[in-house]
C-alpha cells in the first residue's frame, strides 16, 4: 500500500513541475491522516450529533436537535450525573498530584543517582506492569485486597484494623488502583525531561553557590516542567475517563462517569444521553488542559508525545 | 518522599533508592500474584484465596474454557493485523512530517496529538455513535477500523522520532547520486528506520492487544481477551486466565529484552561507524 504513496520513479534530468515537487507530503499522509479524519476526528463530531437525537432503544432515534438534553441531565435528572462527574475530576485530581509525588522522586532517582548501564533496565522493571494485561492487573489487586486477600487478613490477624475494615469498595481503592496503572505514564515523560538537562547548569548553579535544595527548586524543578506536564496530561485524562478501576476496586459509592457512560450506551442503550455524557467529558476536559496549558504555559505541545 | 524536596543535600542518602525500590516493589504485587495463583491447585474452577499447593493442571488445560481461547486469538489477530496496517498507513505520514514541509502539518500533528491524548472513554462512545449513524454492524471489522485509528497516532511518533534522530543529508546525498526518490526510500531510509518501525509496531500490538475501554463499545457480540476478562472477573476469574496473562507476560518480557538488545547492538555500530567520521555526541556526564 504505501508503494502507490511514494512518489513515482522519474529520470533524474528532467525538471519536475510544481505539482510533482509539492505533493508527496500529501501523498503521503493521505491514507494515514485520512483514516484518523474518517475514523477518529469525524466520529467525536458525530457524538454530538447522536447526543441530539431523540427516541428510544426500541424505536430508533431521530435527529431532532434536543438541546435540552443537556440541561436535563444535570438539572432535572434522576440520576445524579453531576455527582458522577465531580467525582470523577476528584478521582483525576487526587490521582494526577499522588502520582506527581510519587513517580518524581522514583524518575529523578534513575535520571541522578544510578549509572548509565543500569538506566534502561530499571525503566524497564518501571514498564514491567504493563506487560500483565491492564484488567487482569487491575483485578489481581481487587483479589489481594478483597476481605479474604492476604493484606486484609494479615492485618487482621496483627489486630491492626477493626474486624469491618475494608478497603475494596472505597474512594481509596480506586484512586489507588489509578496511580498503580498509570505510574510509568508520571515516570518516563519527568525521567526524559531530568535526562536531558544538561549537567553543566547543575554544576554552574553549585559553583555559583547555591545548595542542594535551590538547586533543585531552582533549575532541576523548572527545567522538567515539560515533563511533569505530559505526566499531567496523560494521566488525567486517562484517569478521569476510566471505567474500569471504579468498577472492578470500586463499589456503589465509587461510580465514575466512565461507568456512567459505558452503562447508558451499552446496558440502558440510551444512545442519546452516552453521547452527551461522552461529549460533555470531553469539552470539559478540553478546557481544563486548556487552561492548564495556558498557566502552566510550555512550548509546543507536539514535541511532547 | 522527603528526598524530594532536598535531594542534594547529603549526595548519597539511601532514602531515595529505598522509596524507589518499595514502590516498584508494591507494583510488582499484582504481577507476583498473578503468576503464583496459577499454580494454586485450587479446588473449583475459579481462582480462590487459599493457598491448596502447587499444579500445572492448569497449564496443562489451557483451552479448556469455553470462549476464552477463542477470545485470545481473536485478540492476536486484531492485534497483529491493525499494528500491521497502522505502521504501513503511518510511517508514511510519519515521513512527510519528519521530511516536509507544507501547509497542512500543523493540523496533522494537531490530529495525532489529539488522537493520543482523547480519553479512551470518549474514543470508545464517539467510535460507537460513528458506526451507528453510518449503519455500520459493530463487529470485528469495526475493532479492526478502529484499533488502526488510535494506533496511527502511536506509529507516527514513534517512527518520526527515529527519523528525526537520523541524517537527512545522507538521503540527499542519495538523490545528488541519482537515486530516485522510490530507490532512496527503499535503500537509505527504510534500513535506517526500520529499528522504528519494527518499535512502532510492537507498540502498536501491545496498546491494541490490551485495549478493553474502547473496544468494549464497538465489539458487537465479538469477544477479545480483555472484554473476556473483564466478563469473568465480575464473578471470579478463571485460573486459566491467569495462565494465559503469564504467558503474555513472559512472551512481551523476552520481546522488550530481545528489542533492546538489538537496538543496542545497532546504537554500539552506529556510534563505531559515526566515531571513523565524525566525533561522537557528547554524552551526559552521570552526577553522582
Amino acid at each position: 500500500m504505501s508503494t502507490d504513496l511514494i512518489e513515482p520513479a522519474r529520470p533524474a534530468y528532467r525538471q519536475p513541475s510544481w505539482l510533482r515537487r509539492h505533493s508527496p507530503p500529501y501523498w503521503l499522509s493521505l491514507v494515514g491522516g485520512g483514516w484518523m479524519l474518517l475514523f477518529f476526528l469525524i466520529p467525536l463530531a458525530s457524538g454530538l450529533i447522536v447526543s441530539l437525537e431523540t427516541g428510544n432503544p426500541v424505536s430508533g432515534y431521530t435527529l431532532t436537535w434536543n438541546w435540552h438534553i443537556y440541561s436535563q441531565l444535570f438539572v432535572h435528572s434522576d440520576i445524579p450525573y453531576m455527582t458522577f462527574f465531580i467525582r470523577s475530576l476528584y478521582y483525576g485530581i487526587a490521582t494526577t498530584i499522588l502520582s506527581i509525588l510519587i513517580a518524581y522522586p522514583m524518575a529523578y532517582f534513575i535520571a541522578f543517582r544510578v549509572s548509565v548501564r543500569w538506566k534502561s533496565p530499571l525503566i524497564l522493571l518501571v514498564l514491567l506492569s504493563f506487560f500483565v494485561s491492564f484488567v487482569i492487573r487491575t483485578d489481581m489487586w481487587s483479589f489481594v485486597l478483597a476481605q479474604q486477600g492476604f493484606v486484609i487478613t494479615t492485618l487482621h490477624k496483627l489486630h491492626l484494623v477493626s474486624s469491618n475494615f475494608h478497603i475494596l469498595g472505597t474512594s481509596n481503592a480506586v484512586i489507588g488502583g489509578d496511580i498503580y496503572n498509570n505510574l510509568p505514564f508520571m515516570v518516563l515523560p519527568i525521567y526524559v525531561a531530568l535526562e536531558r538537562i544538561d549537567r553543566r547548569i547543575l554544576e554552574a548553579a553549585r559553583d555559583l553557590y547555591s545548595n542542594g535544595r535551590q538547586v533543585f527548586v531552582r533549575v532541576v524543578l523548572p527545567l522538567s516542567r515539560a515533563g511533569i506536564f505530559a505526566g499531567v496530561l496523560l494521566v488525567f485524562i486517562t484517569t478521569v475517563g476510566d471505567p474500569v478501576n471504579s468498577s472492578l476496586l470500586g463499589g456503589v459509592g465509587t461510580y465514575t462517569i466512565g461507568q456512567a457512560i459505558q452503562d447508558s450506551y451499552l446496558t440502558n442503550q440510551q444512545f442519546n444521553v452516552a453521547a452527551a455524557l461522552s461529549t460533555v467529558l470531553m469539552v470539559i476536559l478540553g478546557i481544563i488542559m486548556f487552561a492548564y496549558a495556558t498557566i502552566f504555559g510550555t512550548e509546543n505541545l507536539e514535541n511532547l508525545v | 518522599m522527603t528526598t524530594n524536596s532536598r535531594p542534594r543535600r547529603q549526595r548519597r542518602s539511601p532514602w531515595l533508592a529505598i522509596f524507589f525500590w518499595v514502590v516498584m516493589g508494591i507494583t510488582f504485587v499484582p504481577i507476583i500474584v498473578m503468576m503464583l495463583y496459577s499454580f494454586n491447585n485450587a479446588p473449583t474452577s475459579r481462582i480462590t484465596f487459599a493457598w491448596n499447593g502447587f499444579t500445572t493442571y492448569w497449564y496443562r488445560n489451557l483451552t479448556q474454557v469455553n470462549g476464552l481461547t477463542h477470545a485470545f486469538l481473536i485478540s492476536l489477530e486484531v492485534a497483529i493485523l491493525s499494528s500491521l496496517i497502522s505502521v504501513i498507513v503511518g510511517t508514511p505520514v510519519a515521513l512527510a512530517l519528519g521530511r516536509f514541509r507544507f501547509w497542512g502539518k500543523g493540523p496533522i500533528n494537531a490530529i495525532v496529538f489529539a488522537d493520543i491524548a482523547a480519553p479512551a472513554i470518549v474514543v470508545g462512545a464517539a467510535s460507537l455513535s460513528f458506526f451507528l449513524s453510518i449503519n455500520l454492524n459493530t463487529g470485528l471489522i469495526t475493532i479492526l477500523i478502529a484499533h488502526v485509528a488510535f494506533n496511527i497516532a502511536y506509529v507516527v511518533v514513534v517512527v518520526r522520532a527515529r527519523l528525526s534522530g537520523m541524517d537527512s543529508a545522507i538521503e540527499d546525498a542519495a538523490r545528488d547520486l541519482g537515486a530516485n526518490a522510490w530507490t532512496t526510500f527503499t535503500k537509505v531510509t527504510l534500513p535506517l528506520i526500520w529499528p522504528g518501525l519494527l518499535a512502532a509496531f510492537l507498540l502498536a500490538f501491545a496498546m491494541s492487544v490490551d485495549d478493553y475501554v474502547i473496544t468494549s463499545f464497538i465489539a458487537g457480540s465479538t469477544v477479545t481477551f480483555p472484554l473476556f476478562v473483564y466478563g469473568a472477573a465480575k464473578v471470579g476469574l478463571p485460573p486459566q486466565v491467569l495462565c494465559f496473562g503469564t504467558l503474555i507476560f513472559l512472551v512481551g518480557l523476552i520481546v522488550a529484552l530481545a528489542n533492546g538488545a538489538l537496538n543496542r547492538h545497532q546504537l554500539a555500530r552506529a556510534t563505531t561507524e559515526d566515531s571513523l567520521a565524525a566525533p561522537a555526541q557528547p554524552q551526559p556526564v552521570s552526577s553522582s
